[in-house]
């Protein structure tokens, strides 16, 4: 039962920063990609109507941790106390920057939320890649299950390291440069004209600079959690999302080429996802390791609710999550097809 | 470390209060919308789609505010109540996950459709539209007060060997008798807030002679939504959550009316000043034997006062949770009135031409914002000093790592900033309403 939601739970996350990975990467472009007030209303309509479906995956998935791994949830978010509030600041000013650009044709009201959009969307996909960069490097938890960490110290490779050092914030810049390829491949399939033109020369140096990213990662992984690796042999799962984001991989580059961006949004969708799959398929059933005692890891057997409480949620996860999907499928549904920048007062 | 507890009680307390001044007008308002979109479908008359696209793009600008206040308090049960969490996620991460699948999801999807969808879906589709922001929003009403509920009343919960509550039975959790009464409580209180809102323009639009026929229906559609669940609110649900109170929080029920010694015929005090020191009620202008009658049915019921209960179980912030009912039932009172005397003068369009009316109409717009803040403010004060009545404390459920340096920078993080977003929201609703039902272009 704890397998069961330690994957439901890594489902959620991995849909999360899929869906809103790329109206992140959307923001990041926001400025460089949309020029005209007319194009940057099109890079708002193409997400206006998603994004805060695509960010209640982050509070579904927040939920289904609180109900599955109640301790993870209090020590983690306890832990990362200051990096938590910058990630809700960032999410409040973000949110009212989309719905409220709009309400006035005013151009220094519009060009100082575009600003907001694209500052929020920036630095959230680096604190939620630090936040995955600390997963994977573990942090000083003991025997209480508790642990607090400083947001920063000396960015060296010598403890005391904080919530960024130079690990996680270089996970956070991979997180940064693949939602802005990801953002970037959902425009240029989304838009026309010079939006599209534009969203594709990005995508194209984005993809690459992912590539040169994530090796470099690779690498630097192996220096803060060696064990990660060696599990890898035995973790099945782990060999699945390698073949999933190496393919993804492949996709996007194929669609680029071939001007063929659903393909490559979706490749990048899969390479997303790969990588999620592989990293927690190598941890588990660790969720957040030690740095002090392998022991005193919280693992999804020690910070799981009651048999009851598992098996209880299990049964209205498993009736809410399709009537999620189907609602997304109609929205998307409804919103086929390229976007063209609404009429005043008629959307975002 | 009592510091720190101060500062996770005001941070929660801060950021919760400040969210719901929106969701309240957001769910009252989806009631009038849900409203106004059915006449128009009825009756095929355009003055209700006109109504209701003035509403929507306000419940629109609320929603907005709703969902990012609402992000950090379901971080927060993280960040500054970890061992609450940790104590009691097995029970009430149940209804804080549901939320989610079930409420927010529908919500979130369906909320463009009926902002920007009018025309694309026709007036069939978004009146569906307006009816599952309608369900949705309200079921999230639900499972909020349901998780709000087991802090108050626990039910349908056993202790594992390792002292943290578990679940034991989800209907029991999920239909708690308390969570029933509170929620429908809460839903009248946001539904007044929603009527006054739209009664307030209304009356303003028709002060300053503009608009005339839309003016004319918002004040006919708040009053009669007003007057409704204006009475709702005080009864039934009102009195029976009071009910409640007198029968499973004795300590609260005395603080709530400043009652320190026990005995029949209990006054209900009008007005009057706690005064904790000397453990007695300063100036008060009582009403004997109502409290006893409200609270157990009969004029000679014995209501506890204070002093029959150990110290350490009386509600912290004893004066607060006094003033907080207070204001509650005074304003409640005087929303009868108000929606009382403007229904009775309806007929034959008198309330258009009633001008001092029309201004106390106007005017009256913040306070059910007030009322329903002072409500929150009787229910969490109240509970304490438990996190979870008789089971957990308050000062139990903090986050112990976190130092206060770390709370009082964020608590005055959010000041600054939900300040600045408090301005922009009145910014943008004061120029809907300064110009006029139809969009600006």
């Amino acid at each position: 039962m704890e397998m069961l939601w330690f994957w439901l739970v890594s489902v959620m996350v991995a849909i999360y920063a899929v869906m809103d990975g790329f109206d992140f990467g959307a923001g990041v472009l926001h400025l460089f990609v949309a020029r005209t007030e007319s194009e940057r209303r099109e890079v708002l309509a193409a997400i206006g109507p998603l994004w805060d479906g695509n960010e209640v995956w982050l509070l579904a998935a927040g939920g289904a941790m609180f109900l599955a791994f109640p301790r993870l949830l209090a020590s983690g978010f306890s832990g990362f106390y200051l990096a938590m509030f910058m990630v809700i600041w960032s999410l409040i000013l973000r949110g009212i920057a989309i719905e409220f650009r709009s309400h006035v044709a005013d151009r220094m009201w519009r060009s100082f939320w575009d600003v907001v959009f694209a500052l929020s969307s920036t630095l959230l996909p680096i604190l939620l890649g630090a936040a995955l960069g600390n997963v994977v490097r573990g942090v000083p938890l003991d025997a209480t299950g508790y642990f607090q960490i400083p947001l920063f110290t000396h960015f060296t490779t010598s403890n005391p390291v904080g919530i960024l050092d130079w690990y996680t914030v270089l996970m956070g810049v991979l997180v940064l440069v693949t939602l802005a390829g990801h953002g970037a491949l959902f425009l240029a399939w989304k838009s026309v004209g010079p939006l599209h033109y534009r969203c594709h020369r990005m995508a194209q140096a984005l993809w690459l600079a992912v590539i040169a990213v994530a090796l470099l990662a690779t690498w630097a992984t192996d220096m803060v959690n060696p064990q990660l690796y060696r599990n890898l042999p035995h973790a099945p799962l782990a060999w699945v999302g390698m073949v999933l984001f190496l393919g993804g991989l492949v996709a996007v580059f194929l669609g680029i080429q071939r001007n063929r961006f659903l393909l490559a949004f979706l490749g990048s969708s899969a390479f997303i996802i790969g990588i999620l799959a592989a990293t927690a398929a190598s941890v588990w059933p660790v969720m957040l390791g030690s740095t002090l005692d392998p022991a005193a890891s919280l693992t999804a057997y020690n910070t799981s609710a009651g048999a009851y409480s598992l098996r209880a949620g299990m049964v209205w996860w498993f009736i809410g999550f399709p009537l999620a999907l189907a609602y997304f499928a109609h929205l998307f549904w409804l919103h086929q097809g390229k976007v063209a920048a609404p009429r005043e007062g008629e959307g975002y | 470390m009592g510091d720190l507890l101060f500062w996770h009680r005001l941070q929660f307390g801060f950021t919760a209060t400040f969210h719901y001044l929106f969701p309240q007008l957001t769910m009252g308002l989806a009631l009038v919308i849900l409203l106004l979109k059915g006449l128009g479908l009825a009756k095929g008359d355009e003055r209700f789609d006109t109504a209701a696209r003035f509403w929507i793009r306000i419940f629109g600008l609320s929603f907005a505010v709703g969902v990012v206040t609402g992000i950090p308090l379901e971080f927060q049960f993280g960040t500054n109540w970890a061992r609450f969490s940790t104590h009691a996620g097995g029970v009430i991460g149940q209804t804080l996950g549901m939320e989610g699948m079930f409420a927010f999801f529908l919500e979130s999807t369906c909320l463009g459709l009926l902002v920007w969808g009018e025309r694309k879906l026709g007036r069939k589709r978004h009146f569906l539209a307006a009816l599952a922001l309608f369900l949705g929003s309200w079921a999230s009403g639900y499972f909020i007060v349901a998780t709000n509920a087991f802090m108050q009343h626990p039910v349908g919960y056993l202790t594992a060997a390792d002292g943290s509550l578990q679940l034991a039975d989800f209907w029991a959790y999920l239909l708690n008798p308390w969570a029933i009464v509170q929620y429908l409580h809460t839903m009248m209180g946001a539904s007044v807030t929603g009527a006054f809102a739209v009664a307030a323009v209304g009356a303003f639009w028709t002060l300053r002679d503009e608009h005339v026929v839309q003016a004319a229906l918002f004040l006919k559609t708040g009053v009669c939504v007003g007057l409704v669940a204006s009475c709702l609110v005080a009864f039934p649900t009102g009195d029976q959550q009071g009910k409640r109170v007198a029968r499973h929080q004795q300590p609260t029920l005395a603080a709530m009316e400043g009652r320190w010694r026990s005995g029949p015929y209990a006054e209900l005090n009008l007005i009057g000043q706690p005064n904790v020191e000397g453990r007695r009620l300063d100036n008060p202008l009582p009403l004997p034997g109502l409290l006893s009658f409200i609270a157990y049915g009969s004029f000679s019921s014995n209501v506890k006062g204070l002093e029959e209960f150990p110290r350490d179980q009386w509600p912290t912030n004893l004066e607060f949770l006094y003033y907080g009912f207070h204001i509650m039932v005074g304003l409640g009172t005087l929303f009868i009135a108000l929606m009382g005397l403007s229904a009775l003068m309806l007929p034959g369009g008198r309330l258009l031409r009633h001008r001092p009316l029309l201004w106390a109409l106007m005017l009256a717009f913040p306070f059910p914002f007030i009322a329903n803040s002072a409500g929150w403010v009787v229910a969490e004060f109240g509970r304490q000093p438990w996190l979870v009545y008789g089971l957990m404390r308050t000062v139990d459920g903090t986050s112990q790592l976190v130092h206060p340096g770390q709370t009082v920078f964020t608590c005055l993080g959010f000041a600054g900033l939900y300040f600045v977003l408090g301005l922009l929201f009145l910014f943008l609703v004061g120029r809907e309403v300064n110009h006029g039902p139809v969009a600006q272009a």
